[in-house]
């Protein structure tokens, strides 16, 4: 019983990773964008051992030297190969530990998401009935808030209930639970639907009739079939978390300047972009948009890969 | 020379890991008002024959060779303007599910006026009038009000009527039918044949009958083709090939007929499965599944795994089989020996 | 109809029930709104006394109902703030709002329709596959950032000096790309025409217009590639089905095709979710108007969150609600025309 069970899901694997592969050999787009992605990722938490300087520690920032520009530019300074913030931050460090804290949000808000919507998805699909017509409606009521206004909305509440010290000594486990929590209808949709679209299949049927248990079966025969459009939107809703991310902390509900995200960097800089000082805002913002635009190309590929609708051909 | 003429027509689909041939060297022809059918197993390529008449197959899909020919017109070498006029004018085709085959959003009035104004300059009230007399013609129940319908008003039988009437419109020469009446319920299915059959008497058009029926085939049509991956295997008439089937695959789909069967007795299947167009067997491509690749020595026959069969004329037919072959060629030199 | 609107009525009743509950429920658990709105200079006795007059003391059965009763009446309170009815504030903030999203709809609209068309029809052609990059990049910068490197091109100006200046052709190019940047990127402009009541309109001058263009393209931004790639996506499976082929096999004209059998059936589903993008474009509005100091209802917003103005955050909430009802009713009764097989009443028949 084990041994089936174990081999079928593995053979199914293995035929779709040589498909992935097979496609990914050819896809320049694809390689040039994991290859952006997983270098921004080892770069960002690499940041304490790369960075220059340690943005975090005040002992090293010199106010004198604030506002300076990047090395093409004259009145570059030699040590800041990218220019200052206002406050005297080399940028450059700046950015890696910002962009660590942009994908530690966006992964750790995904996880909760994911968690949050596969389970009541399941729930949803698989129970049906009152516990499905409740869980869509909140998602539904929940969706056409749309998740972002959602976010605004909680983190608001939340800033203004704790307390603004508070938030923003919390602020990465506080954004990653606002944007898990406004985001979990889009699993939840797509896993029911997937569920909904396995369940009146015949292996379901031959589960039920050999007496196994919903729970076993849903998590055993139910779920790995679902796992393609959950590991797509995944993909996607990473990149929005991190826009998410950015928009809470723009509007000053998110990460503090002491300890800036990518969208805390843009907000922070935007102060001094009628100076003249543009790249404060926008190198962070370039930044921001190449992270986001090569997780939205891989998710683009990966779900031109994985649809399920071009195998019906 | 015949209305349509098809020759050597090549369809292939080019896929990633490079071109499937779907259709090899098809090759017939049909007369002013012949009712020829299509025979064969899902798969075998008998609705991509049928769109490749007119140009149809969708991308992927290409005529790589040979031609089809319509009233001294070379149908594959038409621009695509060129192939609008005979499309749903000269030569109209019924599809094979009614349900998808109307578009949901537009009424039934405005689907059959498009067709007329497509091809005849007609005022709208006139090509009304046309319309519901089509309708009248496949016998609907109150014609005017189902103009103003939409699709989803109306069942399954009744949207194939609709759209065996849309074929009639415009009084074509041919009529190509793929599956006509295979999603519908058994029920209804012998009343829309017997309603295209009579139409098709009527008005002296040509049908071409895609099914895999092989009890409709024998009742609706003259002649037959039957089609196994991608070629076609055997044609001729279509009463001599049921009373008397030469290739073994035109024999086991005939056996395989309940009708066939011995009562109590299990029914006769051919074994296995047709391949994959992708991945064909080497030689006559039905071999594997052959039960006449031995001589009458008990020894294998080396050309059916090797060479493709050609046309061997068998009677009024030609059947695409080694054995056939050989067995006529035996016969030949026995007569020429007494 | 009546039983379509009666449904539809019972749907908002709900949602706006939901939604006051939540808004009421945080209301009470927020922090002390009577400090703010008398500061600590006021000793403690006398907060009290105001806590009570105001009833923040009650149960909070009785303080929800007593909001619930108000509120329908179209009273949520005063201001802390402005010191006003919390409804008038809204009520002055929201004109500025809705032609934002108004000029951004008008841009969506007019620009996703016939590119989401034309790269449906021709997926390889090199224009489709340049829609598609530079929409995938659109979808991949946040709004605000959008807004930040409009204000930096066409408000405060670009100067190129990358090529050599001493060449005729470098000077050209200089001059290429750099921009003058004069337009406004602050507020709505002071040549505002008053139309009606507090309705002070930006679409009857020059000026109004100007300052409109850079907060609606920006609000733009961000739904117009999704748009695009959404009716593009459609619209190609649209391209796949039975009746498209069966149109082609009837002869008529690939323009009636496309535009007749194929986008009608595209657009219902973009309609669809067209609803619920509106809701978003609220959202966004807050992010927009921050950035550009647009006196409208999403900067009234974030300033009432910085302010703890309840009363107001509240309100807010719930005219949000109501707009997000009333949009997707509307959005309802067009695909039900639109839709033959949608009786009104909200079963297929």
């Amino acid at each position: 019983m084990t041994t089936t069970t174990n081999a079928s899901p593995s053979r199914w694997e293995r035929l779709r990773d040589s498909y992935m592969w097979y496609s990914f050999k050819r896809d320049r787009t694809a390689q040039l964008c994991l290859a952006v992605f997983i270098f921004m990722v080892i770069a960002a938490f690499a940041a304490p051992l790369i960075a220059p300087t340690n943005p975090y520690d005040l002992a090293q920032i010199d106010i004198m030297s604030s506002e300076l520009p990047p090395f093409w530019i004259d009145g570059a300074d030699d040590r800041y190969a990218l220019g200052t913030d206002a406050q005297g931050r080399d940028l450059w460090s700046i950015v890696l530990y910002g962009t660590r804290v942009s994908l530690l949000i966006g992964f750790g808000a995904v996880f909760l998401q994911s968690l949050l919507g596969v389970t009541f998805g399941l729930m949803a699909g698989y129970l049906g009935g009152r516990v499905d017509t409740l869980l869509m409606r909140l998602a539904d009521i929940q969706l056409s808030f749309s998740t972002l206004m959602v976010a605004i909305v909680v983190g608001a509440l939340v800033k203004a209930t704790m307390g603004s010290a508070f938030y923003s000594q919390y602020a990465v486990m506080m954004l990653i639970l606002i944007i898990g929590l406004a985001e979990w209808p889009q699993y939840a949709r797509t896993v029911r639907a997937s569920v909904l679209a396995e369940k009146n299949k015949e292996y379901v049927d031959a589960a039920r009739v050999m007496g196994l248990r919903s729970k076993r079966i849903m998590f055993r025969h139910v779920l790995p079939n679902t796992l393609s459009p959950i590991f797509v939107i995944s993909t996607v809703q990473i990149a929005n978390a991190i826009i998410s991310e950015a928009a809470l902390s723009f509007l000053g509900l998110g990460m503090p300047e002491t300890h800036p995200s990518l969208g805390s960097l843009i907000k922070s800089g935007f102060d001094y972009i009628q100076s003249g000082s543009w790249w404060i805002t926008l190198i962070p913002g370039a930044v921001l948009v190449v992270l986001v635009l090569s997780i939205n190309l891989l998710g683009d590929w990966l779900r031109d890969v994985m649809n399920p609708r071009l195998y019906k051909g | 020379m015949a209305l349509l003429d098809v020759n050597n027509l090549d369809v292939r689909f080019a896929l990633r890991h490079g071109d499937v041939h779907a259709l090899r060297d098809i090759s017939f022809s049909l007369e002013r008002g012949e009712r020829l059918g299509i025979v064969g197993e899902s798969g075998a390529g008998k609705s991509v024959a049928a769109f490749s008449l007119l140009n149809l197959i969708a991308k992927p899909g290409f005529i790589a060779g040979g031609s089809v020919t319509f009233d001294g017109q070379v149908l594959n070498r038409l621009s695509e303007r060129g192939l609008r006029k005979v499309r749903g004018n000269r030569i109209s085709m019924i599809f094979q599910d009614p349900m998808m085959t109307l578009n949901p959003v537009l009424s039934i009035g405005e689907q059959m006026v498009e067709c007329l104004k497509a091809h005849r300059r007609i005022a709208s009230k006139e090509a009304r009038a046309i319309a519901l007399d089509k309708l009248q013609q496949v016998q609907i129940p109150s014609p005017e009000t189902r103009l103003d319908q939409y699709p989803h008003e109306l069942s399954g039988g009744m949207r194939q009527r609709i759209i065996i009437a849309i074929a009639l419109l415009l009084d074509p020469d041919i009529i190509i039918a793929d599956e006509p009446t295979t999603a519908l319920d058994v029920t209804i299915q012998a009343e829309i044949m017997a309603l295209l059959l009579d139409l098709c008497e009527q008005h002296n058009v040509g049908l071409i009958l895609i099914t895999h029926d092989l009890g409709v085939v024998s009742q609706v049509t003259q002649r037959m083709l039957v089609m196994y991956a991608g070629r076609v295997i055997e044609q001729g008439p279509t009463r001599e090939i049921i009373n008397d089937p030469q290739h073994p695959y035109t024999q086991g789909l005939i056996n395989a007929l309940p009708q066939m069967a011995t009562p109590g007795e299990k029914l006769n299947q051919i074994r296995g499965s047709m391949p994959s167009l992708s991945n064909l067997p080497s030689g006559c491509a039905f071999h594997p599944r052959c039960d006449f690749i031995n001589r009458a020595d008990g020894q294998p026959r080396p050309a059916c795994t090797q060479q493709v069969p050609g046309f061997v004329e068998s009677g009024n037919c030609q059947v695409a089989c080694h054995m056939v072959a050989e067995m006529l060629e035996d016969r030949r030199l026995k007569e020429e020996t007494l | 109809m009546i039983a379509f609107l009666i449904k539809r009525l019972m749907h908002a009743i709900l949602v706006m029930f939901v939604i006051s509950v939540l808004a009421f429920a945080i209301q009470d658990n927020l922090g002390d709104p009577v400090l703010q709105m008398v500061g600590q200079s006021v000793p403690e006795s006398e907060r009290e006394e105001i806590r009570e007059r105001l009833g923040l003391n009650d149960s909070f059965l009785v303080q929800y109902v007593r909001f619930a009763k108000n509120a329908v009446q179209g009273d949520f309170g005063n201001s802390y703030f402005y010191r006003e009815p919390a409804l008038e504030v809204i009520a002055r903030h929201l004109p500025a709002t809705l032609e934002l999203v108004f000029a951004s709809t008008l841009i969506i609209v007019l620009f996703s329709v016939p590119i989401g068309v034309y790269s449906a029809i021709k997926p390889r052609s090199p224009i489709s596959r340049l829609f598609m990059g530079v929409s995938i990049i659109g979808i991949s910068i946040p709004v605000f950032l959008t807004a930040i490197v409009l204000i930096q091109i066409f408000a405060i100006g670009v100067t190129v000096t990358l090529f050599p200046e001493s060449t005729g052709w470098g000077a050209w190019l200089n001059a290429l790309f750099s921009t003058e940047g004069n337009m406004p990127s602050f507020g709505r402009g002071y040549e505002l025409v008053n139309v009606v009541g507090n309705w002070d309109t930006n679409l009857a001058t020059w000026n109004g217009l100007q300052h409109l263009v850079l907060p609606a393209v920006s609000l733009a931004s961000i739904m117009l590639p999704l748009f695009i790639r959404l009716i593009r996506a459609e619209m190609m499976e649209v391209l796949q089905s039975e009746y498209v082929k069966y149109a082609r096999a009837k002869g008529i004209s690939m323009r009636r095709v496309y535009f007749v059998h194929a986008l009608k059936n595209t657009m219902l589903p973009v309609i669809t979710v067209g609803g619920v993008q509106i809701g978003t474009m609220v959202a966004y509005t807050i992010l927009t108007e921050t950035v550009f100091q647009w006196p409208g209802m999403g900067l009234m917003f974030l300033d009432a969150i910085n302010r703890a103005d309840i009363p107001l955050i509240v309100s807010y909430l719930m005219i949000v609600g109501v707009i997000f009802v009333v949009t997707n009713t509307i959005v309802d009764l067009i695909y039900g025309m639109v839709n033959p097989t949608v009786k009104l009443t909200g079963k297929p028949a």
